[in-house]
């Protein structure tokens, strides 16, 4: 099952992999994610939906080396299968449900940050095959973590780059990109916004000021992914909502991200014990502080 | 052995200061000598008012004459005849409140212990290596029926129409079949392994086929499983859904969880192993808001994770909703129950965790609408109790999902699938049953619905022709 058919290094920590996976490859649309089990004890990962294709039944994923599991999921190499994908989950994205001709009539920008580019670049995709002009900002911490950037470029209009260290296009963050372009006089209405929680928290804040509206996306804690467990949750607009079957996607400007934040804080403690475990292994024997 | 006629015949129990420290099963079963003395107390009667207080009627007269015989093989097939999970229903049903409730031998001293009974025949069957069998009259119908579930539910319901002689493919969101059975109950009242995943492969050898890893209203919609997929008839069991929380200030805290999200840490997840790849919270004090089976399952685990627990509950002892005997294994694990004490707010430390929970003790007024006595706030009682988790187990609101993506199924104010009496839909061949119709209930009224649900497709499908 579940096999995987190509791999490829993208950049620090970060990867991609093309896998069997009809049942998510048959239904996927931009925005909606699966869960992936490396192997047969394995947690469940949630990763976007990074491409599909109907005919082959393949999927693209995008993932960041950052835990035990997703380092597990990186020790699989061509040829090896994942025990189990589910998906799609969650809604597809907002823009999905729209007309071509009220597309066609809004002024759209995208803003990737990170290993988010993944699922901007599926939304972009689809944009463009539908014949929608977009712009995008992407964004990183430094040109090698800039992934994707060919790909980005084919199905964009303007593609913009802002590096925190100035190693490519813009030396700021999205933000800064983006006020750049308002001050030069760029104007839009609709702003899909996803990368890290402080990325989308401060980008947020800038299209409030400056009237955008602004949709994000939630890459939550979640252990089932189809409404069960409730460890997704967030505050939107006061409310308790579910990222996997009320989001991914919610209003910008409605997230409490203060709150999301704290809350993806909460077993990062225990997986960091996972990773040093995985990584150090017998020969880890303590004094990091964080091993019990 | 002293045997007195009118009390049950005791069964064995792990010793409650050992259990709370492990996950093995707290209740160890009759040895056959037991079980054949226990089966001795029943009356055999004629109208067997047991059968009726049963959800998929099992005859239990008769597979206990069986057991008073010591003929396991013939007691295990005559459960079998109604029963696709007996394994589970021995460990898991309210027999005090169905058939235990109405057993004769109840009128003067203590009911025929039938969940025990039940549980020795279907463990020794599996010992002996017993496997339901198709009936031999069996005739093919050659159609398709999907189930949407691998719960109890789905699982009665694919099981009995296997033996109707239906094709039945059994969708399963997770990775791994049972539903509540495998990410709810703890390994503690029903082992995985031993019990679950072999009354899983038992549905399987009668020719039902599990996919797992398959969300129906994502991968396939209702409407194409019928349209496309080529099944006849569909029956949603996906049971219960999103959890409900209290909206009270401070939920958000870190260390608040659902039960669901906690038990399906520790059970699915298997979260509770020293080597386990998925985080669960080991809280120092824990708190467990709500007094019902799940309530107390999320407070035997937190205290097997080495937490000091509290079940707060608003309401008095009377009016928990647990079983009797679940509140009873709890109160004996060390399990200090706060009653007539209902949260207010959830106070939490600079860094955002969870440090106690304020509450109000209540009081018990005019009964309501359920029937049961309504609390009531004593005025300026507001104190807190200090603690590092807080477990919300308040009952669940049914998924959304299949609704949303089926068009024409009707649901009534609360979310849950409107069926009839033959527990069809609104739609016409889309059945439904168990917890995703009732909202949260117990594993054996979602088997009776799926097992009524099988005779409605039967009939359904009959009709068709």
């Amino acid at each position: 099952m579940f096999e995987i058919v190509n791999k490829k290094y993208l950049g620090p920590n970060a990867y991609m992999m093309e896998v069997v996976a009809p049942l998510v490859a048959r239904k996927a649309m931009p925005g909606q994610f699966m869960i992936v089990r490396a192997d047969k004890d394995g947690e469940r990962i949630p990763l976007t939906v990074c491409d599909f294709n109907r005919e082959t039944g393949i999927v693209t994923i995008v993932y960041q080396t950052v835990g035990a599991e997703t380092e597990r999921m990186n020790r699989k190499e061509v040829g090896d299968c994942f025990a189990d994908i589910v998906g799609p989950l969650g809604n597809s994205s907002d823009l999905c449900d729209l007309s071509i001709e009220e597309l066609k009539a809004k002024k759209i920008l995208f803003i990737a940050g990170g290993v988010g580019t993944a699922p901007v670049y599926n939304q972009l995709k689809w944009l463009h095959d539908n014949g929608i002009d977009v712009d995008c900002i992407q964004g990183a911490k430094t040109k090698d973590l800039l992934i994707f950037k060919d790909e980005m470029k084919a199905v964009t209009k303007n593609l913009y780059f802002a590096t925190d260290d100035g190693t490519f296009g813009v030396h700021g963050n999205v933000c800064d990109a983006l006020q750049k372009l308002w001050d030069e006089g760029v104007r839009y209405d609709h702003c899909v916004v996803i990368g890290p929680v402080i990325m989308m928290k401060f980008a947020c804040l800038l299209t409030k000021k400056l009237g955008i509206h602004t949709i994000i996306s939630m890459n939550t804690i979640m252990v089932d992914g189809t409404g069960m467990c409730g460890a997704c949750r967030l505050l939107v607009d006061g409310q308790v909502k579910f990222a996997c079957v009320d989001g991914p996607e919610f209003d910008g400007h409605a997230v409490d991200f203060d709150q999301a934040l704290q809350r993806s804080r909460l077993y990062a403690t225990q997986e960091g014990e996972l990773m040093l475990r995985l990584t150090e292994g017998d020969t880890h024997h303590g004094g990091c502080g964080k091993c019990s | 052995m002293d045997f007195d006629v009118m009390k049950k015949v005791p069964v064995k129990e792990q010793d409650p200061i050992i259990r709370a420290t492990n996950f093995d099963e707290v209740n160890l079963g009759y040895t056959k000598e037991e079980a054949v003395l226990e089966a001795s107390r029943c009356l055999s009667c004629k109208n067997a008012r047991c059968v009726e207080g049963c959800p998929v009627s099992i005859n239990i007269p008769g597979f206990i004459s069986k057991v008073k015989e010591g003929d396991i093989e013939g007691a295990y097939n005559v459960i079998s005849l109604s029963s696709s999970l007996p394994a589970v229903c021995g460990r898991v049903c309210p027999q005090e409140t169905q058939c235990e409730a109405v057993c004769v031998r109840g009128v003067k001293g203590e009911a025929i212990s039938i969940g025990r009974l039940e549980r020795f025949v279907a463990d020794t069957a599996k010992e002996m290596g017993l496997k339901p069998q198709l009936p031999a009259d069996m005739v093919k119908k050659n159609k398709n029926v999907a189930i949407i579930g691998a719960g109890p539910s789905g699982l009665t319901c694919a099981g009995d129409l296997a033996k109707m002689g239906y094709d039945v493919t059994v969708f399963e969101a997770l990775h791994k079949a049972g539903g509540v059975l495998v990410y709810g109950i703890p390994e503690f009242r029903l082992p995985k392994e031993k019990v679950v995943a072999k009354e899983v492969e038992n549905i399987k050898e009668l020719g039902v086929e599990i996919v797992t890893d398959a969300v129906i209203g994502r991968a396939f919609t209702v409407d194409e499983l019928l349209d496309t997929e080529g099944f006849s008839a569909v029956f949603i069991g996906s049971g219960a859904g999103l959890p409900r929380f209290m909206n009270i200030p401070g939920e958000q805290a870190l260390g608040v969880f659902s039960a669901n999200e906690y038990l399906t840490r520790s059970n699915l997840m298997k979260a509770y192993l020293p080597d386990a790849r998925t985080p669960i919270m080991r809280a120092k004090k824990a708190v467990i808001v709500g007094g019902g089976n799940v309530a107390m399952d999320a407070a035997r685990t937190a205290k097997r994770l080495g937490a000091e627990v509290h079940v707060v509950y608003r309401r008095s002892e009377a009016e928990l909703p647990a079983r009797a005997e679940e509140v009873h294994h709890a109160k004996e694990e060390g399990i200090i129950f706060d009653l007539l004490t209902n949260p207010v707010e959830i106070l939490s430390d600079e860094k955002g965790w969870v440090k106690g929970i304020k509450c109000v003790r209540m009081e018990l007024g005019e009964p309501d609408a359920s029937g049961r006595r309504s609390p009531v706030v004593v005025e300026g009682s507001e104190f807190v109790i200090e603690c590092d988790a807080v477990i919300m187990s308040l009952g669940t609101s049914p998924n959304p999902l299949i609704k949303k993506t089926t068009d024409g199924l009707e649901t009534n104010k609360r979310g849950g699938i409107v069926v009839n009496d033959s527990e069809m839909t609104s739609r016409p061949g889309v059945f439904a049953g168990g917890d995703a119709v009732t909202g949260a209930a117990t594993v054996i009224l979602a088997m009776g619905a799926g097992k009524s649900a099988a005779k409605g497709i039967d009939e359904y499908l009959s009709s068709q022709n």
